[in-house]
């Protein structure tokens, strides 16, 4: 059964209509990424499946439970964590802080053994956890944005193009990081414009092109594909 | 001697003026928001703590807590009715509403009160106390503004630094989006923010009436504005910055009056915040401790 469906998403920015349409599914224990050139809506259906913005028409189901209404902390409370574009850390707050407010929906007790996971996964974290989150590197600060939304304890973990503005050495090392939450038993919804280190870890794979699915079928598949290569993967 | 008792003036004033100032400054780090009606909450504060004591005559500190509750409720219930419906409209529509929401309080002040001044009897139940042969006095009134003013920002910094609620309005008050992304109900933060900025406008009105015993509908205006400039020069946002902010611009206006003119006082205190905000925009504590709330 699915643990995220998408069913024929529109959204709009005021006039303009960003998501067309969309469809898409997340079995539990999968990485499903999309993928897609700026502005082709990728955000746009994250932010809405977290509710930060609003579907004007069309369903969204999380665990066979209907989305539609329902605010975004109550969604992180079902299980359904967002890391945002940009990491956007809160930036005067202290590493351990921003850990605290990952866990905001979860009870005082359960935090303690949460924090000690997220820092054994992330020593560089636990080294500077009385630091101000605002002067982390940007490597660091998207590994304390992941840490964070794994405080919450998701179910599935939707990453919003993790990667970004990050130097290639530490882009691999946050896909490896994704591949081993991934082997925890996290599923994962993957945003990315780097369509060939996307695609090399997902199972299955959306396109999208100007807020629609394009194309889909699992990674290997897509990595495949004429199309996907020309447009996506550099020839 | 005249100048101690100028400066101890100065100083009691300006915890009164810091004390509204924090809730200029912390509604205005949480909505990015400025609440004119916040002076008005002080007025209304104030005439809970008279008819209470006056007509009811309960004693004094129940009378403030009554206070503090009606005006917990009332900056509740300003933000989920006035400023709620306009969250994501431009701001210029939200200061345009705050200043009606202002006017609409004074008016139904002299509608329920009269527009007559009352005349305030201090809650502060203790004699002045004279040093140094009678040269220096210390009112008591002086010394419990002064105290509060203490507690309210110790307590206040411990309260954004150790709590959940706290930590949590200083993420929504740097990213709101992202805070809703960490499970964190924005609307419930923004309410309990004008929740504790009304309580304390509740305090700040009973002491500034104890220590200047004149209410009418219209006693919170200047010091709400004179409280806002003390935010805006402390730099706004930061809750140091309120308290800095507002005990200066007391001293500046009691030395003002007692040194230069009572009539150019305000003038003055004005004068200060034109030149501070010339040569420091951000105010005077806006820039490395930002620590927004």
């Amino acid at each position: 059964m699915a643990m995220l469906k998408v069913e024929d998403i529109n959204v709009y920015y005021g006039s303009i209509h960003a998501v067309r349409g969309v469809s898409f599914e997340v079995n539990e224990g999968e990485i499903v990424t999309l993928i897609g050139a700026n502005g082709a809506g990728k955000s746009t259906s994250l932010n809405t499946v977290s509710g930060l913005l609003p579907a004007k028409s069309g369903k969204i189901e999380f665990l066979g439970r209907d989305l539609h209404g329902i605010a975004p902390h109550r969604i992180v409370g079902l299980g359904l964590t967002q890391v945002p574009e940009g990491r956007r850390v809160f930036s005067q707050m202290t590493v351990e802080e921003n850990l605290d407010m990952g866990a905001y929906t979860r009870a005082a007790g359960e935090v303690k053994d949460s924090m000690a996971d997220v820092y054994d996964r992330f020593p560089r974290l636990k080294e500077r956890r009385r630091q101000l989150a605002g002067t982390l590197s940007g490597g660091e600060q998207q590994m304390l944005a992941m840490g964070r939304a794994l405080m919450s304890h998701p179910k599935l973990l939707m990453l919003d193009e993790p990667s970004m503005g990050l130097a290639p050495i530490l882009v691999d090392q946050i896909f490896d990081i994704i591949k081993e939450l991934h082997a925890s038993g996290v599923t994962v919804l993957l945003v990315e414009q780097n369509a060939r280190m996307a695609l090399s870890i997902a199972d299955r794979a959306y396109v999208l092109e100007t807020g629609k699915v394009a194309l889909s079928g699992t990674g290997a598949e897509l990595m495949a594909s004429d199309k996907v290569r020309e447009a996506y993967l550099g020839g | 001697m005249t100048f101690l008792n100028h400066l101890i003036n100065g100083i009691s004033l300006g915890s009164v003026y810091a004390i509204i100032a924090l809730g200029y400054t912390m509604v205005y780090g949480i909505a990015k928001m400025l609440n004119f009606a916040h002076g008005d909450v002080i007025m209304v504060g104030g005439f809970v703590s008279f008819l209470t004591v006056s007509s009811a005559g309960v004693p004094a500190i129940v009378s403030v807590l009554i206070s503090m509750a009606v005006c917990t409720v009332l900056g509740v219930l300003i933000e989920r009715l006035a400023y709620k419906p306009l969250r994501g409209a431009p701001s210029l529509a939200v200061l345009i509403t705050a200043i009606g929401v202002s006017y609409f309080l004074q008016n139904a002040a002299q509608l329920l009160w009269g527009s007559d001044s009352k005349v305030f009897t201090s809650v502060v139940p203790f004699n002045s106390i004279s040093l140094a042969g009678g040269k220096l006095v210390i009112t008591p009134e002086s010394i419990v503004t002064v105290s509060a003013c203490i507690v309210i920002m110790v307590a206040l910094t411990l309260f954004t630094a150790k709590t959940k609620m706290g930590k949590a309005m200083r993420a929504v008050s740097e990213d709101k989006g992202a805070a809703q992304l960490m499970g964190i109900n924005v609307n419930s933060t923004i309410s309990v923010t004008f929740a504790i900025g009304s309580a304390l406008a509740a305090i700040a009105g009973i002491l500034l009436c104890s220590a200047y015993p004149t209410l009418s509908p219209t006693t919170g205006s200047m010091p709400g504005i004179k409280a806002f400039t003390a935010a805006v020069f402390g730099g706004i946002g930061s809750i140091p910055g309120a308290m800095l902010g507002g005990i200066l611009l007391g001293i500046i206006e009691i030395f003002s009056k007692a040194y230069i003119s009572t009539e150019l006082s305000d003038a003055i205190v004005f004068a200060v915040l034109i030149l501070v905000l010339l040569v420091k925009p951000e105010g005077l504590l806006g820039r490395h401790v930002r620590e927004k709330v």
